[in-house]
C-alpha cells in the first residue's frame, strides 16, 4: 500500500517498509541466536573431561564378600565380589514387586565365553536419588540397609544385593555402566 | 527514589551547579527526610541491618577471592591458608563465613514482620515480590559460597542440590550435566560456582535499590498498617529512624561478635574440615541451617520430583501472597484469629529447621522424624493457600484506630 504525502513526488511505501522492519528484526534475532549458542554450550563438557572416558578393571583382585570402589568419571564405580548367599537372595526376589523391575541376570554383562558370572555386580555407585554414594560395610556404624545391599545416608534409599531399589525416595536401581570383557577377568568400564 | 515532594534546597554554587546536572545531592537529601510513619517498632530495623549484611559479605568478599584459589587441588588448602597464614585472615574468613548466616538470621526476621503486619498487602505487592526475589537469590550465593571451601559438606551439598536439576523429566542428566559441566562434581563445577558467586552478591544489591525504591514509592506499611494521613503521623527519616536503625544495628553487632568471635564454627559443620572426597560420602549430611525447612520439606515426600516440586512451590508461594490473602486489614494486631494461625506457621517453620537436621527415621516423642515434617510441610502449605484465603472472609476484625498518631497516643487498642 502507498500512502501520498503532501509533496506528491514523496511516495511512502508501508510494505517496503515492513520488510525492511521485519527484514532487520530476523537479522538480530538470528545474530543474537548465534551468539547465545556458544555462550550456552560452553558450560557442556568440554573435550578433555569427555575423553577421559575408560578405566580397566582386574576382577580377580576383588576377593569373596569384598567391594572396590574405582572412580569413573568423577564418581565411584563399584565391583562387588558377591557371596552365594547374597547371589540366591537377588535372584529369589518376586520382580514384580519393584519399584525398578529388573532380575538379578538383567543387571549382568557375559563374559568372553558368553556366560554370566553373578559373582561380580559392577554398578556406579551413585544414588539414583541426590547422587550420594550408597555404603555397604555390614557394621553399626555404616549399615548396609533393610536388604543386606547398600543403604544411602543421605536419604534413607535402601539396596539390595543386586543394587536395585527397594525402600526410600530414590526412583530407580542403581545404574550399571556401559562394561565389557576384554580377558577373562579383566573390564573396561566406559 | 523517594516519591515525596522534594524539601532540599542547595546552599551554594557548587550544589545549585551540580543540582541543575545531576541531582544526586537532592536524591540524598530526599532520602534522608523520607517521611517515615512516626510507630514503626524495632521489628522494622532489619531493613538496615540487611543493607549492613550485604555490604560487609561483599567487602569481605572482594577481600577473601584474593587469596581464594578456585581449584580442586588447591581450594581447601588456600581457604584453611587464610585462617592461618594471610594477615587478619582469621578475622576476615569467619566474618565472611558467619556473616551469611546472620544475613539469614536477619532476612528470615524481616520476613515473618512483613507477613505479620501485612506489609505485602496493596500497594505494596512490588515491594514484598521483589524482597521474595532478594531471598531467592541469596539462597543461590549462599549455596554457591558453601561450595567454594570445597570440604565435604562442600561437595556433597553441591551434588544433592545439582542432583535437584536431575529429576527433570527426560531432560533433566543433560541438563544437570551442563551446569555441572561435567560428568560429576568437579573442577569446571568450582570455577563456575566462584564466578557466580562473585556476580549475584551485585545482582541482590541492583534488586535492593528496587525494593527501596518501590517502598519510598508506595510509602512504607507499619504497625497498624494505616497509611499515615497528615504530617503528624510521619517523621522525618533521618535523625529518627537512622537513630533507631543504629542501635539496632549496634545490638545485632554484639550478636554477630558473639558468634564470630566465640562460636565461629558453630554455624557450619564439622565435616566441611575434611577435604571433599567424590568416593566417601559423610554418614549425615545436612545443607546450612537457613536451608534446613526446606530440606525438611523435600525428604518429606517419599518421591523424588514430587519433594523438590514441593520444596521450589514452598517459596513460589510466597511469591503470590498478596493475592491468597484477602483480608483487606494489613496488620495482624486487629486479627485476633489469624494471628493464632499466624503464630502456629512460625512454630511449623521451627518444627520444619529442627528436622530437617535430623535423619528422617529417627524417633521423636514416639514419632519418626518424617512424619513431624510431613505435618509441618501441611501446614505450611495449608496457611498460605487455605487458612489466609478463608480467614479474610470470615474473621471479624477488630476496630481500627482513626489515625497512627490516634494509635501512638492509646486512644485505640493496639
Amino acid at each position: 500500500m502507498s500512502v501520498h504525502t503532501e509533496n506528491s513526488h514523496e511516495v511512502i511505501d508501508e510494505d517496503k517498509r515492513d520488510f525492511i522492519y521485519i527484514a532487520t528484526g530476523t537479522v538480530v534475532a538470528a545474530g543474537a541466536a548465534g551468539l547465545a549458542w556458544p555462550l550456552v554450550m560452553q558450560m557442556g563438557k568440554a573435550a578433555d573431561t569427555l575423553a577421559a572416558g575408560a578405566i580397566e578393571i582386574d576382577l580377580s583382585k576383588v576377593v569373596e564378600g569384598q567391594q572396590l570402589k574405582m572412580l569413573w568419571r568423577g564418581a565411584p564405580v563399584f565391583v562387588r565380589h558377591r557371596t552365594a548367599a547374597e547371589i540366591a537372595e537377588a535372584e529369589s526376589v518376586d520382580v514384580s514387586d519393584l519399584k525398578d523391575p529388573q532380575t538379578d541376570d538383567e543387571r549382568l554383562v557375559p563374559n568372553p565365553a558368553g556366560k554370566l558370572e553373578p559373582q561380580y555386580l559392577v554398578m556406579v555407585g551413585v544414588c539414583t536419588h541426590f547422587g550420594c554414594i550408597p555404603v555397604a560395610e555390614q557394621n553399626k556404624v555404616k549399615p548396609q540397609g533393610e536388604f543386606g545391599g547398600w543403604y544411602c545416608p543421605c536419604h534413607g534409599s535402601h539396596y539390595d544385593t543386586s543394587g536395585r531399589i527397594r525402600k526410600g525416595p530414590a526412583p530407580k536401581n542403581l545404574k550399571i555402566p556401559p562394561y565389557e570383557y576384554i580377558s577373562d577377568t579383566v573390564i573396561k568400564v566406559g | 527514589m523517594s516519591g515525596h515532594p522534594s524539601t532540599y534546597e542547595p546552599k551554594n554554587g557548587f550544589t545549585k551547579w551540580m543540582d541543575q546536572r545531576l541531582p544526586i545531592i537532592r536524591m540524598g537529601a530526599d532520602f534522608m527526610t523520607y517521611p517515615s510513619p512516626r510507630n514503626l517498632n524495632y521489628w522494622y530495623t532489619f531493613g538496615g541491618i540487611l543493607t549492613l549484611c550485604l555490604v560487609a559479605q561483599i567487602i569481605t568478599g572482594i577481600i577473601l577471592a584474593m587469596h581464594y584459589t578456585p581449584s580442586v587441588d588447591a581450594a581447601f588448602e588456600s581457604v584453611q591458608r587464610i585462617k592461618r597464614d594471610v594477615p587478619f585472615g582469621w578475622l576476615l574468613q569467619p566474618m565472611h563465613a558467619v556473616g551469611a548466616s546472620m544475613f539469614f538470621f536477619a532476612v528470615y526476621i524481616h520476613m515473618f514482620r512483613g507477613l505479620y503486619y501485612g506489609s505485602y498487602k496493596a500497594p505494596r505487592e512490588m515491594v514484598w515480590i521483589l524482597g521474595c526475589v532478594i531471598y531467592l537469590v541469596m539462597m543461590a550465593t549462599g549455596f554457591l559460597g558453601y561450595t567454594l571451601p570445597w570440604g565435604q559438606m562442600s561437595f556433597w551439598g553441591a551434588t544433592v542440590i545439582t542432583g535437584f536439576f536431575g529429576a527433570i523429566p527426560v531432560v533433566g542428566e543433560s541438563v544437570q550435566q551442563w551446569l555441572l559441566g561435567g560428568y560429576a562434581v568437579d573442577n569446571a563445577t568450582l570455577n563456575r560456582f566462584f564466578s557466580l558467586h562473585y556476580l549475584l552478591p551485585f545482582v541482590i544489591a541492583a534488586i535492593v535499590g528496587l525494593h527501596v525504591w518501590a517502598m519510598h514509592h508506595a510509602g512504607q506499611n507499619n504497625p497498624v498498617g494505616i497509611e499515615p494521613k497528615s504530617k503528624e503521623d510521619t517523621l522525618s527519616f533521618h535523625p529518627y529512624y537512622t537513630a533507631k536503625d543504629f542501635f539496632a544495628i549496634c545490638i545485632f553487632l554484639l550478636i554477630f561478635a558473639y558468634f564470630l568471635f566465640y562460636y565461629p564454627d558453630s554455624l557450619g559443620h564439622a565435616d566441611n574440615y575434611i577435604e571433599a572426597d567424590a568416593l566417601e560420602t559423610p554418614a549425615h549430611i545436612v545443607p546450612e541451617w537457613y536451608f534446613l525447612p526446606f530440606y525438611a520439606i523435600l525428604r518429606a515426600v517419599p518421591s523424588k520430583l514430587l519433594g523438590i516440586l514441593l520444596m521450589f512451590a514452598a517459596v513460589a508461594v510466597l511469591f503470590i501472597l498478596p493475592w491468597l490473602d484477602t483480608s483487606k486489614v494489613r496488620s495482624m494486631r486487629f486479627r485476633p484469629v489469624t494471628k493464632l494461625w499466624f503464630i502456629l506457621f512460625v512454630i511449623a517453620c521451627f518444627v520444619l529447621g529442627w528436622h530437617g537436621a535430623l535423619s528422617p527415621d529417627d524417633p521423636v516423642m514416639g514419632v519418626k522424624s518424617v512424619w513431624w515434617s510431613r505435618a509441618a510441610t501441611l501446614y505450611y502449605f495449608s496457611f498460605f493457600l487455605i487458612i489466609l484465603p478463608v480467614m479474610g472472609l470470615i474473621e471479624t476484625p477488630k476496630d481500627r484506630p482513626d489515625s497512627i498518631t490516634k494509635s501512638v497516643l492509646g486512644e485505640a487498642s493496639s
